[in-house]
């Protein structure tokens, strides 16, 4: 199908976006790279009146060092793929970005694109609620900041109010210590959004015990969930003791009511939870220091 | 929105896009979808629409040098853009040695999918020059083929990294 007819304005700037949006209300949406909202346009589940487009607003995108790592909003995921930075800095979102759909998808979707359209099952809020990133937002009324597990409030919908804009998502440097980043994911195909998917940060101290656990699962809730339950189990603990991997395992998934489909029903995701976790765990111990 | 604005239509938007090498000019309504764009406006009927919502990867082009959905990309976006599409593969009535390569090693059979495919690995072997098969494969995952169950399409794309490699060599 072809998507219903909407009036086009370029922002070449963040400054410019925010004024597109203040002067159109809610008949605007913004398009970055377009990667989820030109699919939901063309199948009209999404019919915006104005589109403003922040494709090339230059001052939006980029990724900078400053102990851990701010990523522009309009930056390509294909560049925070292919960045050294995130790879020495973030290591869970290099190992999440492969899972991130096709390259012909990631070379156009953007990072503030996939964040705020808050799909449960996509993999980079997950990865942003594991790293405990921060969102920067910006509207009429100036700019927030808004913890990335405060940001996404259900189902495709996160706390940003009309007008607002997503600006910038900034990481975080790591505890200190020993820091294992791990993300597993089982979907029908390579690229597909997760039936579940698993990032997890485990912080190591000198002595090899857990000082520092973030578990967060996709695609079971309406918005990332944080297993806080087996995050406290873990810590104090080593991680070469498989027994713990496999009850964290299912401390994760007990809690969880996951959603059924045609892919998978709500007990195989909670299983594959289960599984994952555990999966995680051990190779987070095996890892090399 | 109200019938009147409806009517009057939104304003149409003047895009400039390099495709294949020439520079082609016009005014597009803002929905256009570039693959449409190519199709329709252009006669460049190489490029295919599958799913047309960014599923299937009949659609693929290249959008400076890096692979991408037509059909999930609004002409207006490639404004002041290079677009590659199949056509631009074939020189002089000779194939490219990537078609080349799939003809050899039967990586086609009903061909609606193969442009798409035939971009996708340009972009790949431009990136890898010779990738494995796992490589290829995930490389690949974004585009859907219903005839051939892939083994010979992972065939021509390792075949055509070799060709490819001993033509610069």
């Amino acid at each position: 199908m072809k998507p219903a007819a909407f009036t086009y304005v370029r922002a070449d700037s963040a400054e410019e976006a925010l004024a597109a949006l203040a002067s159109n209300g809610d008949d605007a949406k913004l398009l970055a790279g377009g990667q989820s909202l030109i699919p939901m346009m063309n199948l009209r589940l999404a019919q915006p009146e104005v589109l403003v487009d922040i494709g090339r607003a230059r001052d939006l995108e980029g990724i900078v060092r400053d102990g851990g790592l701010r990523i522009g909003a309009t930056t390509r995921q294909a560049a925070l793929l292919a960045s050294a930075d995130t790879l020495a800095h973030a290591p869970l979102i290099a190992h999440a970005m492969r899972y991130v759909s096709h390259p012909a998808i990631r070379s156009r979707g953007t990072v503030g694109g996939t964040l705020a359209h808050a799909d449960p099952a996509a993999e980079l809020p997950a990865v942003m609620v594991a790293l405990d990133a921060t969102m920067t937002v910006r509207g009429p009324a100036g700019t927030r900041k808004v913890p990335a597990s405060d940001f996404f409030v259900t189902h495709l919908t996160t706390a940003m109010e009309e007008g607002e804009m997503l600006s910038e998502v900034h990481v975080p440097p790591p505890v200190a210590g020993d820091v294992r980043d791990v993300f597993l994911e089982v979907a029908r195909r390579h690229g597909d959004y997760a039936l579940v998917a698993v990032a997890t940060r485990l912080v190591l101290d000198p002595s090899g015990n857990v000082a520092h656990a973030r578990i967060v699962v996709s695609g079971v809730g309406d918005v990332p969930v944080r297993a806080t339950e087996a995050e406290q189990r873990l810590v104090g603990e080593r991680l070469d003791d498989e027994v713990i991997a496999v009850e964290a395992g299912r401390l994760a998934a007990a809690p969880l009511s996951p959603p059924a489909d045609v892919h998978a029903s709500s007990r195989y995701r909670q299983d594959v939870t289960a599984v994952l976790v555990r999966r995680a765990l051990v190779a987070a111990g095996k890892e090399q220091s | 929105m109200s019938s009147a604005a409806y009517d009057a239509g939104p304003e149409p938007v003047r895009i400039t896009v390099n495709v294949n090498g020439e520079t082609r000019t016009a005014t597009v309504e803002p929905r256009l979808l570039l693959s449409d764009f190519l199709r329709h406006e252009l006669a460049l009927t190489g490029t295919h629409v599958g799913c047309e919502h960014g599923v299937c990867g009949a659609c693929s082009i290249r959008i400076d040098g890096e692979i991408a959905r037509s059909c999930t990309t609004f002409a207006v976006q490639a404004d002041g853009c290079e677009v590659r599409t199949v056509e631009a593969l074939a020189q002089d009535g000779h194939l490219h040695p990537i078609q080349e390569a799939f003809r050899a090693n039967h990586g086609l059979q009903c061909g609606f999918c193969t442009p798409g495919f035939l971009m996708t690995t340009e972009a790949l072997l431009a990136e890898n020059p010779d990738p494995t098969d796992e490589e290829i494969r995930e490389y690949l995952s974004g585009n859907i083929c219903r005839c051939t169950g892939y083994v010979g399409i992972v065939a021509a794309v390792k075949d055509a990294a070799k060709r490819l490699q001993g033509g610069t060599a």
